[in-house]
């Protein structure tokens, strides 16, 4: 609506020649007030944003604690030989990929699933009962997640509940390394999922029913019009979704694992965010976790990019 | 199998509440589901009497009322002005705010720098570094869009100032998103915990986030070398846990009936504009 407003000025000016002169005199101090609303925002960025960015740099220098947020003097890639030698760095490195990889394959259908059995569904009550439940884990402060996560895997917990009753022994799984990225991907899953379908449901509200009608004069059965209509239907959903989640499957949830790892799970649970939290924060080598940090950034930016660029190549589908 | 969806979700929370109105020996020996067993309140007055909870449980009402403040002025300022037209540069701006999506500086220079502007130990330090959500701007900036221009241009022509349109016209109109924002805002920071355990070192300042979050990691031995405080709490029992818990997400599960179609219509919004 706005854009046809605006084309006639650019395109035929001369239809109103006294309105362009009086518009060229207008200096662009004449709008002081709507750039004076820009001031703090961009201060911000630029001072949280883009300082941060800049201050990457002290990855390639030496930084004194309490000195020049930039680094004090320089080591060119000293930091990145570092940690690419560094065997502790590639045990965090594949177990970034396993946790991301796992909970993308596993997550990621979930909401499509969830999302097509609530379309079946004809009663508007149960159907927002479903979806005001299953949204409900996704306002949790990842605290309470991350002690529930511990209340139910503990030796008294409902898990281990189930398994005695069934006469088996109890299992320590928060001390377990072989179970962590099931826990892990089990609650990413538990908390995302009903949240998820909200993309996926509008999606398919915005299929024409005629599709609907055709395939069914053609004979198809729920299934095949699930198949050949639904689906394609939010194809373009599911594509856009899945590129921004491959874009960000090397950031899983530092967060919920600084809270529910321990020094016993470290082999499989340790990530790159926990790694140089630990490095970083709590020891204090900053220069060095920068220089991870950054590595982990490059490595995201790069994924967005190229899933991006491959879907656009490939379903012509992206986002920009 | 939906059915088992709501089962699967609702399961961790029933538990919880149930735990938290139980007595210690029925968790001890993981007996507890969804039904309290040897019901009492005691554990709630035990909580209730520690006055660390009450000062952190007020932390948390002050942060997130200052942070959702100043998180919503910014916002508004700048999503207010990236939608019109007429601002020159505004692909700049828009650009300078997408790209920060795309890649972040990343938790050392931040910490570096917060450290550095001597923002430790204040509430700026949770309010400030993650004011502005870029996503949250994008739903705002598109309700802008699709106001009736008409408005506006009928505002100026009428002498009032950009600041005249915005507080008299703009804003009124924009309750709605106005009000989903914030619930966005205060959602987060009322759940937030990290930027807290991060730039403070002083139990008194914590939010009851981190404090609850010291319960958990007192009882699993995940201590780490900051939080030496952790160590003397290896013994908080399962029900105190699950008080804490419960009181900590009570507010959340109150206005959660209230503020789910607002979440789920700024969800929509922000996605169909992309």
């Amino acid at each position: 609506m706005t854009s046809t407003l605006v084309r006639p000025e650019r395109t035929a000016p001369s239809r109103d020649d006294r309105a362009r002169p009086a518009r060229r005199r207008r200096p662009w101090w004449r709008n002081w007030q709507l750039y004076s609303l820009l001031v703090l925002p961009v201060a911000y960025f630029v001072l949280f944003r883009y300082i941060p960015m800049a201050g990457n740099i002290i990855a390639f220098r030496q930084y004194v604690p309490g000195g020049n947020i930039f680094g004090d003097s320089w080591i060119g890639f000293q930091n990145f030989q570092l940690f690419l030698a560094d065997p502790s760095f590639w045990q965090v490195f594949s177990n970034t990929a396993i946790l991301g990889g796992l909970a993308l394959v596993f997550g990621f259908p979930v909401p499509i699933i969830l999302a097509l059995l609530l379309n079946e569904v004809r009663n508007r009550g149960f159907k927002r009962f479903v979806q005001t439940t299953t949204y409900l884990p996704h306002f949790l402060s990842v605290v309470i997640v991350a002690g529930m996560i511990l209340q139910i895997t503990s030796l008294t917990g409902s898990i281990n509940f189930v398994l005695k009753a069934m006469g088996l022994q109890a299992v320590s799984f928060i001390q377990d390394p072989a179970w962590f990225p099931a826990i892990y991907v089990g609650s990413e899953i538990w908390q995302t999922m009903g949240w998820g379908t909200i993309l996926y449901l509008a999606a398919l509200t915005q299929i024409d029913e005629n599709l609907y009608e055709a395939a069914r004069l053609d004979g198809a059965n729920r299934w095949q019009q699930t198949w050949h209509v639904t689906l394609p239907g939010i194809a373009p959903t599911i594509v856009t979704l899945l590129i921004l989640n491959i874009g960000t499957f090397m950031g899983v949830g530092f967060e919920k694992i600084l809270l529910i790892y321990n020094p016993a799970t470290y082999a499989t649970a340790d990530v790159i965010s926990t790694y140089l939290y630990r490095v970083g924060i709590q020891s204090g080598s900053f220069s060095y976790a920068a220089a991870i940090g950054m590595f982990e950034a490059v490595i995201g930016l790069v994924l967005v990019l190229s899933a991006n660029f491959v879907s656009k190549r490939l379903v012509g589908a992206s986002l920009w | 199998m939906l059915l088992l969806a709501v089962a699967v979700t609702l399961y961790p929370f029933l538990n919880v509440v149930a735990q938290s109105l139980s007595s210690e020996k029925y968790i001890d020996f993981g007996q507890v589901t969804v039904w309290p067993l040897g019901f009492n309140v005691d554990t709630y007055k035990l909580v209730a009497s520690d006055p660390l909870f009450w000062i952190n449980y007020r932390n948390t009402v002050v942060y997130t009322v200052v942070s959702t403040a100043v998180s919503m002025l910014l916002s508004t300022m700048f999503a207010y002005a990236i939608s019109r037209k007429d601002l020159k540069g505004r692909g700049f701006f828009i650009g300078m705010a997408l790209v920060t999506m795309l890649y972040s500086g990343g938790l050392i220079p931040t910490y570096v720098l917060v450290n550095g502007l001597g923002l430790t130990n204040t509430i700026w330090a949770i309010a400030l570094p993650n004011a502005i959500s870029v996503f949250n701007v994008l739903v705002m900036k598109s309700f802008f869009e699709n106001l009736p221009k008409e408005l506006e241009e009928a505002a100026a022509i009428d002498g009032l100032s950009t600041y005249g349109t915005l507080w008299r016209i703009v804003l009124p109109l924009s309750k709605p998103v106005l009000a989903t924002m914030v619930l966005f805002y205060a959602v987060a920071s009322w759940n937030s915990w990290f930027p807290a355990f991060l730039y403070m070192d002083n139990s008194n300042l914590y939010p009851v986030t981190v404090y609850l979050r010291n319960l958990i990691a007192g009882a699993t031995g995940a201590q780490d070398a900051g939080a030496s405080a952790d160590a003397n709490l290896t013994q908080i029992t399962a029900n105190i846990k699950a008080v804490t818990m419960v009181l900590t997400v009570l507010p959340i599960l109150f206005i959660y009936p209230f503020i789910q179609r607002y979440f789920v219509s700024g969800v929509m919004l922000g996605s169909v504009k992309g």
